[in-house]
């Protein structure tokens, strides 16, 4: 469904020019949850950045269902890292959004959009301002945003890197259950190695920089799962191969 | 927790701005009745009132009055509908940065004061030399104060705007206007406190009418209380104008920080 193939990209030039990603292939199935783990600064959120169409890659092709992609686009969905709700927005105008560029009218948006906070658990906070939610109901919102514009691959950037250990767990169960009920494509970057585990299909390490797939690991973990499953031996054996590669890469 | 807060603080705030008004008052009736300070320099208060019952007398209180703010608004007006799109546009494209920024930066610093000898040769002492004061004044400062609040909208709103399938375009309209809003009431708020100092200046110079006018008049005539009361209505437009502004603000922009002040 998506290829990645041969990519790099270097930012600047000269002296100053930095490898940000050297020639990195990758390819992520129908359906599929893939997890990039990586030392920080290694080109990950650059790798996403050019899937998404945000960046412009220096080399190299991503092509999306056989398209290739050229810019950014709806079809291609992204949860950041940071708080990105439009705070004049109430929770179901900021789920909206999408829809209403589409031009889809408002009740029929209106009713999509309900349909997906209430999937994130959100009804409750329809007509609220994103500054009246915790950092984690954001999030939540991010991703009912841009699941209700039906996107055909759903990218994430450590979307839960600045939450708390639990609101954390919560949202990667939450994730788990959506990702199911929507039969979503996924690629999710992530520098949590049990976070790696839990939710993908395949566990990618990427080297430090200039970034490199440098591992592939299957994860052959019963689902649907939840976090009972970190605790399993099966899940320990896992994290020990993909946690040696890292260190490699660290030292 | 937090709107109890806000809900409070404006009823507390006037109390306490009221308070300092009273107590200035009080010091100034102090000083002019204990004659510690002559009233040449000094007027009493109930002359300064007094002034004011005069001038209306003459019909000049409202008419002046009116004259300066007719001239602040339609020069701060010409300089907010050219220059909030001017820096929106530097802070967008490249080219226009590179077009017209240098000029803005050099422009800013030139003193407008030393600039009202060449605006009376161009226009005269009517109105439209106030409103050349008042544009040259803050249509440089407000381009660069745009500019810089508009491009202080987080790049990650726009760019999760356009992973939504928001064009360029959309996503100035939709994303990058409603964010900036704010700052830029803001901006203009701060701006048209300027155009009142420039436009005194002005009146001050050269004018018929307006209550720079009058203080220099009042000035010749050693009229100290005409000088105080035209100090009063300038102060208390200011005041207006700020509350004006930040009413604007809460009832424009109640999702943002600045709303709440
Ligand atoms: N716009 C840019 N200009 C110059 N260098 C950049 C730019 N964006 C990223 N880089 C550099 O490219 C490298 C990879 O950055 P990237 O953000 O992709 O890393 P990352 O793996 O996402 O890191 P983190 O784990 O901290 O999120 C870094 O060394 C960074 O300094
Ligand atoms: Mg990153």
């Amino acid at each position: 469904m998506l290829h990645i193939d041969k990519l790099t990209k270097t930012f600047g030039q000269g002296d100053k020019a930095v490898t940000a990603l050297d020639s990195t292939d990758l390819n992520v199935g129908r359906g599929e949850f893939a997890v990039v783990v990586g030392p920080s600064g290694c080109g990950k959120s650059t790798l996403l950045n050019i899937v998404a169409g945000l960046e412009r890659p220096t080399s190299g092709s991503v092509t999306l269902e056989g398209e290739h992609v050229t810019g950014p686009g709806a079809e291609r969905g992204m949860v950041f890292q940071s708080y990105t709700l439009f705070p004049w927005l109430t929770v179901r105008k900021n789920v909206e959004f999408g829809l209403r560029i589409k031009g889809v009218s408002p009740a029929e948006r209106a009713d999509t959009a309900r349909h997906y906070i209430a999937m994130v658990g959100l009804e409750e906070f329809e007509n609220a301002l994103p500054k009246e939610l915790s950092g984690g109901m954001q999030q939540r919102v991010a991703i009912a945003r841009v699941l209700a514009n039906k996107p055909r691959m759903l990218l994430m950037d450590e979307p839960f890197g600045a939450l708390d250990a639990q609101t954390r767990l919560q949202l990667q169960e939450q994730l788990l259950r959506v990702w199911r009920q929507e039969k979503a494509t996924v690629l999710f970057i992530t520098h949590d190695i049990d976070e790696a585990i839990l939710l993908g299909d395949r566990v990618h390490v990427m080297s430090k920089r200039p970034g490199r797939l440098v591992e592939e690991v299957p994860v052959d973990l019963q689902r649907p799962r939840d976090h009972t499953v970190t605790v399993s031996q099966d899940f320990a054996r896992l994290k020990k191969r993909v946690m040696d590669r890292l260190f490699r890469e660290l030292a | 927790m937090q709107p109890m807060h806000t809900r409070r603080r404006p009823i507390r705030t006037v109390g306490l701005g009221l308070l300092t008004f009273l107590f200035l008052g009080l010091i100034w009736y102090g000083l002019s009745w204990s004659g510690v300070v002559k009233p040449l320099f000094l007027p009493r208060p109930e002359a300064v009132l007094a002034a004011f019952g005069a001038m209306h007398e003459e019909g000049i209180l409202w008419q002046y009055t009116w004259d300066s703010t007719y001239r602040v608004m339609v020069g701060w007006a010409l300089a907010a509908v050219a220059g909030v799109p001017l820096g929106a546009a530097i802070a967008t494209s490249r080219r226009v940065a590179a077009t017209a920024g240098p000029l803005m930066e050099f422009a800013r610093y030139l003193p407008v004061v030393a600039l009202v000898p060449l605006t009376l040769l161009y226009f005269g002492i009517g109105d439209a030399q106030k409103f050349a004061v008042i544009f040259l004044g803050t249509f440089f400062q407000l381009v660069l104060m745009v500019a810089d609040t508009v491009s202080r909208v987080p790049k990650d709103l726009l760019r999760a705007a356009y992973t939504l399938g928001a064009s360029r375009s959309q996503a100035y309209r939709l994303v990058l206007l409603p964010g900036a809003l704010p700052g830029i009431l803001d901006d203009l708020r701060i701006t048209i406190g300027w155009a009142w100092t420039y436009l005194v200046v002005a009146e001050l110079v050269a004018a018929n009418s307006g209550l720079g006018y009058m203080i220099l008049r009042a000035q010749r005539f050693l009229a100290i209380d005409r000088i105080f009361a035209g100090l009063i209505i300038i102060g208390l437009l200011g005041l207006l104008t700020d509350w004006g502004f930040k009413l604007l603000t809460r009832l424009a922009v109640p999702w943002s920080d600045k709303a709440i002040k």
